[in-house]
């Protein structure tokens, strides 16, 4: 039903490159082409497009699949993998490369969890240069700040114990988080490394960990249990940061919060 | 009969996996490749290849047959267009995709081709990948982004047009085309 004198129209060399054509219109459109040479130049330029494409991105197909994408290792326990994801995403994090980072949940906007981190990372750069007032209840009165916490913030708070990791409890204070209460507390090092964890009530049920740094700032951080936990360190030294996130958040797993 | 064709080398996979997951798992490393080349970031990428496959084994009750490749091309799609939609709101954030070091692909056109598909809108590279890289059909990728054909087909022309435009006149040519 076609006509080789019906001009061939821009959609119909699209689709003739892509194979969408109708049989019966090939030869019209390669009659076409024949003879115009406008034409052909472009369909040419489409077809080196597409060679280009494959020579850049088919690699990627060819790679052995990376671990953490593995179907068996993604059908485990929704928990289990959250922990295996997490061990992944710090093993490709410390390896280096591009500071890439996403924060999604099960549930929860994307933008939700990133506010949060930008409040947690905010938490940290304006306290953690205090001298004097870092924190209004002092780590000395440990069991008072966690049941203060724990009832204005209305999840259980729990001031992890990190002396292991070589640090030493600050104290915390109670801050506004995007949509309630968010508890926020310190710890140093006997040289004076800072590290802050801030929590606030999350959408998301459980996230994997992620990580995001802006400036000379860094954190890790997560969901678990309908809570958003950030790890925050001052510096760029991503073995101590995953060191203290992998403390707190096994702390974390076994309170049950 | 499906056995036979997924047949894996360990035959305890055969036992723990379903005809499903194997079709989901066959399908692993095309969906990286569209990612690698839609998010440009390569953690970035396999990171929306995760939350695909997770999405994808959460509703394995759910898939009521029909095409699991299309279905997920249609979930990596979105979750990347939910991705740019939030970090256009906190442009802070952006990674510095540029940086990326990538030792694939042939050095210069590599480059070239990935910076052009750059400068492309978020639809239209969308369709020039699921066309010219996946091989998908116009009527598989108007059902991905759940528009018409006609929308396809217009996407696709201009995604062409401004990435040839970009491989052969470099920036000046693209305010031009744009």
């Amino acid at each position: 039903m076609t006509d080789p004198h019906i001009p061939v129209t821009e959609d119909e060399l699209h689709a003739y490159v892509d194979n969408e054509l109708p049989a019966e219109r090939r030869g019209d459109v390669e009659a076409w082409l024949a003879t115009h040479p406008d034409d052909a130049t472009r369909v040419h330029s489409w077809r080196t497009m597409a060679e280009a494409l494959h020579a850049r991105y088919d690699s990627i197909a060819d790679e052995a699949v990376p671990k953490r994408l593995e179907i068996e290792r993604l059908v485990r326990q929704p928990r289990k993998w959250v922990y295996g994801a997490i061990a992944a995403t710090l093993a490709a994090f410390i390896a280096g490369g591009g500071v890439g980072w996403l924060a999604r949940g099960a549930a929860a906007s994307p933008s939700a969890l990133q506010n949060f981190t930008v409040h947690a990372l905010e938490a940290h750069r304006l306290y953690v240069v205090e001298v004097r007032h870092p924190v209004e209840v002092p780590g000395s009165e440990r069991a008072h700040l966690q049941q203060w916490l724990t009832k204005r913030c209305g999840w259980l708070v729990r001031a992890p114990e990190l002396a292991p990791a070589g640090l030493k409890l600050v104290g915390g204070r109670l801050l506004p988080g995007s949509g309630g209460p968010a508890s926020f507390m310190m710890y140093e090092s006997t040289s004076g490394e800072r590290f802050t964890i801030y929590t606030v009530k999350s959408d998301a049920k459980a996230t994997q960990m992620r990580y995001a740094a802006q400036g000379r700032e860094s954190s890790l951080f997560w969901a678990d249990d309908g809570v958003a936990y950030a790890v925050v360190s001052s510096g760029i030294d991503r073995g101590r940061l995953t060191q203290i996130a992998q403390a707190v958040y096994d702390q974390m797993e076994k309170t049950g919060g | 009969m499906l056995g036979k064709a997924f047949a894996p080398d360990n035959p305890c996979k055969l036992v723990s996996m379903t005809a499903f997951r194997q079709s989901v798992e066959a399908m692993i490393p095309a969906l990286r490749r569209y990612a690698r080349a839609l998010a440009r970031d390569a953690d970035i990428a396999d990171d929306l290849v995760q939350d695909t496959l997770v999405r994808a084994l959460r509703s394995e009750r759910l898939f009521l047959g029909g095409d699991v490749r299309s279905w997920l091309y249609t979930i990596l799609t979105n979750l990347n267009k939910n991705r740019r939609r939030s970090l256009a709101r906190r442009p802070q954030f952006m990674p510095l995709l540029d940086n990326n070091p990538d030792a694939s692909g042939t050095e210069a056109e590599g480059r070239d081709i990935a910076r052009a598909l750059s400068t492309l809108v978020e639809e239209q590279r969308s369709v020039l990948l699921l066309v010219m890289l996946e091989g998908l059909s116009y009527r598989e990728v108007a059902d991905i982004q759940g528009v018409p054909i006609g929308t396809v087909m217009s996407r696709l022309a201009r995604a062409r047009a401004h990435v040839k435009a970009s491989l052969e006149g470099g920036r000046a040519a693209l305010r031009r085309v744009k």
